[in-house]
């Protein structure tokens, strides 16, 4: 469904982010992509929706090729690709229901937006959502007020209510604690089930790329090193992906992946 | 900084010694260019005149009490007449400063190159002239009064509103704008979604410190025939009545007591 060939970026400063990259993700698989800061996660999914603009090569979104649309025909692409942020993005200043609905923006005119009187349908899906993650009493809290783990599961919202076919998803818990990294990864994968939606997310942790996510993705200085199954990633590929390291504690905790409570425990005596 | 081994120790300073001698340099220039303007001022300086300025500021104190307390009936349309030329003032200031502000923050300002030029030149030709001298152009162009106050305000500020206006502008979040251009938001919807909320209360803070200027400046603009309480002023010195100026002057001080209570009041009330 989203087809990336070649995909080049160097930036003004010269640096090259990613050195063409080729991935194909079919409907309804969620891929984790992992490496090193500065690898060129951001970057490669910025420039599926064009936050960042590719130098070179194709990306194409069932068919539509993304990188050549005009501003009009990329705002409607853009539509269909949701996205998630590390530090969540909200609007801080607006309140809970003003950022999901802004997820509705590329649908209504701005008269509409600006006096926020979207269609019914919009604000009905924006309560059933909220009641899916659980927030539906938070809708007139300003989002300045909700935890870190409540802004997320609001970005989330918001992502959803595009209707999108594709997640694009930023570092999704890298600001928040471990328990409740867990709880939004789980989400995000149940509601892609639920949604049959493709999703990339990146994401630092190995631990829980291995858990939740069916492919994984190794990137190291802009190229695509390891593509395969969480079992598969070995001291080796890990090392190839992030340098020398001492990565058996690391594995250990994949095989104890069906018993929760331990790998909480041992998540806990890590930090 | 500067670490120097004297033996086994290693010895660190905070400049090196020719740091500490430029810096020793420096100051000495410093005082002897102060000393040297002080005498320039005092040669040109008829000192008989200072000598004496104790007993003249008590002669003008003593002819200033007791203030004329009846004159009070007829300054409280003056009084009046001075608030609404600074609140006038200060909202068609704030109006026409809006778009400039946009217009010449660097992010989102449609042409660098073209257009931000412009909207500074606006903000530096506002700022250069002072309210007092844009009354005293107005009232030869539009003929004194009250207009004449408001509209010379209005310039004044304009610049002062944009400038602080456009820095807010510049110092926003980007990520949260991202977050709303990633929806396929258009352009409009991004400034009313991303970035007015976080400029908001910016906004009304610049425009109640600039009103409470305003109180201020718009008591001398009736010195130029330009409205407002100066007009009082300025006949009560011509006919060297001393008793009524003190009354201007304590009404003057009061008034801008209560402006200053309201603008810290509303301030606090909005951040």
């Amino acid at each position: 469904m989203l087809r990336i060939d070649n995909l080049t970026k160097r930036y003004k400063t010269g640096d090259t982010a990613l050195k063409s990259v080729d991935l194909e993700i079919p409907r309804g698989q969620v891929l984790a992509l992992i490496g090193p800061s500065g690898a060129g996660k951001s970057t490669l999914i910025r420039c599926v929706n064009r936050l960042v603009e590719p130098t070179e090569g194709k990306v194409s979104l069932d068919g539509l090729e993304l990188t050549t649309l005009g501003t009009g025909e990329l705002r409607r692409a853009r539509r269909r690709m949701g996205m998630i942020f590390q530090e969540y993005a909200l609007v801080e200043r607006l309140s809970v229901m003003e950022n999901v609905l802004s997820g509705r923006l590329g649908y209504v005119s701005f008269w509409r937006s600006f006096t926020r009187r979207f269609p019914q349908e919009d604000v009905t899906e924006a309560y059933r959502l909220l009641e899916r993650v659980g927030l539906d009493h938070m809708a007139d809290k300003r989002a300045d007020e909700l935890s870190g783990g409540q802004r997320q599961r609001v970005g989330i919202c918001r992502a959803l209510i595009q209707d999108p076919a594709l997640l694009l998803v930023d570092e999704p818990t890298a600001s928040l604690d471990p328990k409740t990294s867990r709880q939004i990864m789980r989400l995000i994968c149940e509601l892609c089930a639920e949604r049959d939606l493709a999703a990339i997310i990146n994401i630092h942790d190995v631990l829980l790329a291995q858990m939740f996510a069916r492919r994984i993705v190794g990137l190291q200085l802009g190229e695509i090193v390891y593509d395969g199954d969480p079992d598969g990633l070995t001291a080796d590929k890990l090392t190839l992906i992030y340098g020398e390291e001492d990565w058996e504690a690391t594995i250990e905790k994949v095989d104890d992946e069906d018993d929760e409570s331990s790998v909480e425990a041992e998540l806990e005596a890590a930090l | 900084m500067s670490a120097k081994q004297q033996g086994e120790l290693k010895v660190w300073q905070r400049r090196t010694p020719i740091q500490h001698w430029l810096n020793w340099a420096g100051w000495f220039i410093a005082v002897a260019i102060f000393v040297y303007c002080w005498q320039l001022v005092s040669d040109k300086t008829v000192w008989m005149f200072v000598w004496d300025a104790p007993s003249q500021a008590s002669d003008m104190a003593s002819r200033m009490v007791p203030p004329k307390w009846s004159y009070m009936s007829s300054l409280w349309r003056p009084v009046w007449d001075t608030i609404n030329i600074a609140t006038l003032g200060t909202m068609m200031a704030v109006v026409m400063a809006f778009p400039v502000a946009f217009l010449a923050a660097r992010n989102t300002t449609p042409s660098v190159r073209f257009v931000r030029p412009v909207a500074l030149f606006i903000i530096v030709s506002s700022r250069s002239i002072n309210s007092l001298l844009w009354a005293l152009m107005l009232v030869s162009i539009i003929g004194p009064g009250i207009l004449a106050g408001v509209i010379a305000i209005g310039l004044r500020s304009i610049g002062f509103c944009a400038k602080l206006l456009y820095e807010a502008i510049e110092e926003i979040d980007e990520s949260q704008v991202e977050a709303i251009v990633a929806t396929g938001a258009s352009g409009t919807q991004i400034l009313n979604f991303g970035i007015v909320p976080q400029i908001l209360p910016a906004f009304a803070g610049i425009s109640v410190f600039r009103w409470d200027i305003n109180i201020r400046e718009s008591t001398v603009l009736g010195l130029v025939g330009a409205g407002g309480i100066g007009l009082q002023l300025n006949a009560s010195i011509n006919t060297v009545s001393w008793t009524q100026v003190s009354v201007i002057l304590l009404v003057i001080l009061a008034t801008v007591i209560v402006s200053e209570w309201v603008s810290a009041r509303v301030r606090h009330a909005i951040i």
